[in-house]
């Protein structure tokens, strides 16, 4: 193949997973990073990793990649396990890890050089560099190539042995959105040219856009997988509206807010531990809850949770649940002091399946 | 690409080296520091024909008597100034006239100043009318090999080496722990041991250009005599710088930061920068710590080096310093390739 993209080895002859862990556990120190894992890859499938930061995703990627040892289960690479045959799996697999830094002081061409003679087959340095899209820094070196170029140089070293598998440990993290669009269309390559690739993440979108499946994780455990629409489908609505309300005096409800900050520390009555199923406009240091069972009863509402007095309701029919929401506000005599509705993301599944952010840490 | 090209143990090395050459530091440390120090030491230590010394007398008449030995230059002052120039080192001695004779004031525990005593009483004796029982002639010596500069060259070789191979091997690991590659080095199917050994090939390619220039610069510069045979002088460079690559190692084995890595290197280098023999002889130090200083590699290598050189002994004389250079190459390289951190 003359661009690198596709694995030549990677061929029909491969059957069965391409990975495959059960019962993965890892603790450092008292710390349960990895806690019963099992997932599973087929060959030629784009497959994330997805969490927030601490959630286990770089261990587990590691203990795939042989670089660290799990306290218990297995684990099979290409029908192969590390302790019989790990010189032919670092032959057969290609590895971009967080944060490595290559030497300043040696030039593109020569760290691809240097990477590509570790391997008995693989790619050209050049056909390594093209792939890459890093002609025009070829004679640079890497201390003035910019995050992203490094990124690419990262993954062009990860290519140089033509893996059948590639892992990606956060191949865009830290870089601005241009250059994580630019690394998108490098993997989406080769993703389209057949190679089984595992990554991690922790954008959301990022999964959404270039896995084929996705494994949500969360302290050590995967608390859901499958393709992203599925995932998305779990909400019940495919988009989600998101609204705040003051009350009919709409000043004393944002000042009621303004009280709530302050007085949160101070162990004021916090709305959100004690939901309420009346309007309280102006109720002192509260957020302006509407009840539950008025929105829940509005058809197309689907899942309906609240935090901090913002309202999330995932919906399906985006166009004919909106004016009935209004509708619905309306004859409370509340106003709206915030609203916005987006498409429902991974982001969304992670928040109803946690209750948190994914970027809150 | 040719076959050499595509080897990993060729890549690995060549990488070393040029990686080496493109700090601009370690090029300074490794040639022109060397050369710096020998050129200063030269200047310091250079053979001069002998001090004249400055001497007081009391009288014109034992002033005149004293400037006329080539080796004394006399000014005439009273007593009391006299005695304020002994103090601040303005004279060394101040040849005082009494009625009786001639005294001598001056400090004992100055070798100077014992030098100026017999100087300055011959003189005086002299211009009293006083002859030499036998007739003497000196006949002066300056010969190449007893001077300090040549004492000093072999020294310098030696804590050269100890610091290009211990800095080169611990800096660059630690370095390359520190920004993961090393991990990222054990990810690929790169074999372990290759890594280790381009450290050491790297750094014999760049030991000849490094011993070529400084031994060189002594021999042009200063003419220090080579008496040993030179590949025996070169198989010594190699051995010391084995030696000292393998110490680099164990202390870069499991360093995590340059902070703890060149607090350990320091702790290591400085016994020997000191009791090793580097500028002076190693045999100045007391007996009861002799063995100690004897167990030193940097000892044992500039030893093996001074008795090479200046005594053009061969290498089956010296399987002592040989010996204990062995045992220091070999223990610590086996022990760090057993505790070695590859993350």
């Amino acid at each position: 193949m003359k661009n690198g993209l596709g694995s030549q080895a990677a061929g029909a002859q491969a059957t069965g997973p391409a990975l495959l862990l059960r019962g993965i556990r890892k603790a450092f120190a008292d710390v349960k990073a990895v806690d019963g894992l099992d997932l599973e890859v087929a060959r030629g499938e784009c497959f994330g990793l997805l969490g927030p930061n601490g959630a286990g995703k770089t261990t587990t990627i590691e203990i795939c990649e042989g670089l660290t040892a799990p306290d218990a289960g297995t684990v099979e690479l290409l029908g192969m396990n590390w302790a019989a045959d790990a010189a032919e799996l670092r032959q057969r697999i290609g590895i971009q890890l967080q944060e490595t830094q290559f030497p300043d002081k040696l030039t593109v061409e020569e760290t691809l050089r240097l990477f590509r003679s570790f391997f008995r087959r693989g790619i050209s340095v050049d056909e390594s560099i093209e792939t890459a899209q890093l002609e025009e820094k070829r004679r640079s070196r890497v201390g003035g190539l910019s995050g992203g170029q490094k990124q690419r140089l990262a993954m062009a070293c990860a290519l140089v042995g033509d893996p059948e598998l590639l892992f990606l440990d956060e191949p865009t993290t830290g870089l601005d959105p241009q250059a994580r669009r630019h690394l998108w269309d490098l993997v989406e390559r080769l993703k389209q040219a057949g190679r089984t690739i595992i990554l991690t993440t922790h954008y959301m979108e990022e999964a959404e856009q270039l896995c084929d499946r996705v494994a949500i994780m969360d302290h050590g455990r995967v608390i859901a997988q499958g393709t992203p629409q599925q995932l998305i489908a779990t909400l019940g609505g495919e988009d989600i509206v998101e609204f705040a309300v003051g009350g009919a005096n709409d000043s004393q409800a944002s000042e009621a807010r303004h009280f709530d900050k302050l007085g949160a520390g101070t162990g004021a009555p916090n709305s959100k531990d004690s939901p309420v199923s009346e309007v309280r406009p102006g109720a002192p240091a509260g957020h302006t809850i509407v009840e539950a069972g008025l929105l829940r009863a509005i058809s197309g509402v689907q899942s309906l949770s609240v935090d901090e007095g913002l309202h999330r309701l995932s919906v399906t029919e985006l166009h004919v649940a909106v004016p009935r929401i209004f509708a619905a506000l309306r004859g409370q005599g509340l106003h709206l002091s915030e609203f916005r509705t987006h498409s429902a993301t991974l982001e969304d599944v992670f928040v109803k399946l946690t209750g948190r952010n994914l970027r809150d840490e | 690409m040719n076959k050499l090209e595509t080897s990993s143990l060729y890549q690995l090395t060549m990488v070393r080296f040029r990686l080496l050459l493109r700090e601009p530091e370690a090029i300074f440390w490794i040639f022109i520091f060397p050369i710096l120090l020998a050129v200063g030491l030269g200047i310091a230590f250079r053979n001069r024909p002998a001090d004249v010394l400055p001497v007081g007398a009391t009288t014109p008449q034992l002033a005149q008597a004293l400037t006329r030995d080539p080796g004394l230059t006399a000014a005439t002052m009273d007593e009391a100034a006299g005695t304020r120039a002994l103090a601040t080192g303005g004279i060394l001695l101040l040849a005082i006239q009494r009625p009786d004779g001639v005294a001598y004031k001056f400090d004992d525990t100055n070798p100077d100043a014992r030098t100026a005593l017999l100087l300055a009483d011959r003189a005086i004796q002299t211009a009293a009318g006083r002859r030499d029982a036998v007739s003497a002639a000196n006949e002066l010596v300056h010969e190449t090999g007893s001077r300090y500069i040549d004492f000093v060259v072999p020294g310098l070789l030696g804590m050269n080496l100890m610091g290009s191979a211990m800095w080169g091997l611990g800096f660059s690991i630690v370095e390359a722990r520190q920004k993961k590659l090393l991990k990222r080095m054990v990810a690929s199917p790169m074999p372990r041991w290759q890594y280790l050994a381009s450290f050491l090939l790297s750094r014999l390619l760049m030991l000849i250009i490094e011993v070529a220039v400084f031994l060189g610069f002594a021999r042009l510069a200063f003419g220090v005599p080579f008496r040993g045979s030179l590949w025996q002088l070169g198989l010594l460079c190699v051995l010391t710088s084995l030696t000292f690559s393998a110490l680099g190692l164990l202390v870069a084995s499991r360093a995590k930061t340059m902070e703890v890595a060149s607090g350990l290197m320091n702790l290591v280098m400085l016994p020997m920068w000191i009791l090793s023999g580097v500028f002076f002889s190693a045999t100045r130090f007391p007996a009861a710590i002799q063995p100690l200083v004897r167990a030193l590699p940097l000892t044992a290598a500039i030893d093996a080096m001074r008795g090479n050189m200046l005594q053009g002994i061969s290498l089956g004389q010296l399987t002592v310093p040989v010996g204990i250079l062995l045992v220091w190459f070999l223990v610590p390289f086996a022990v760090s390739l057993r505790i070695f951190r590859w993350r």
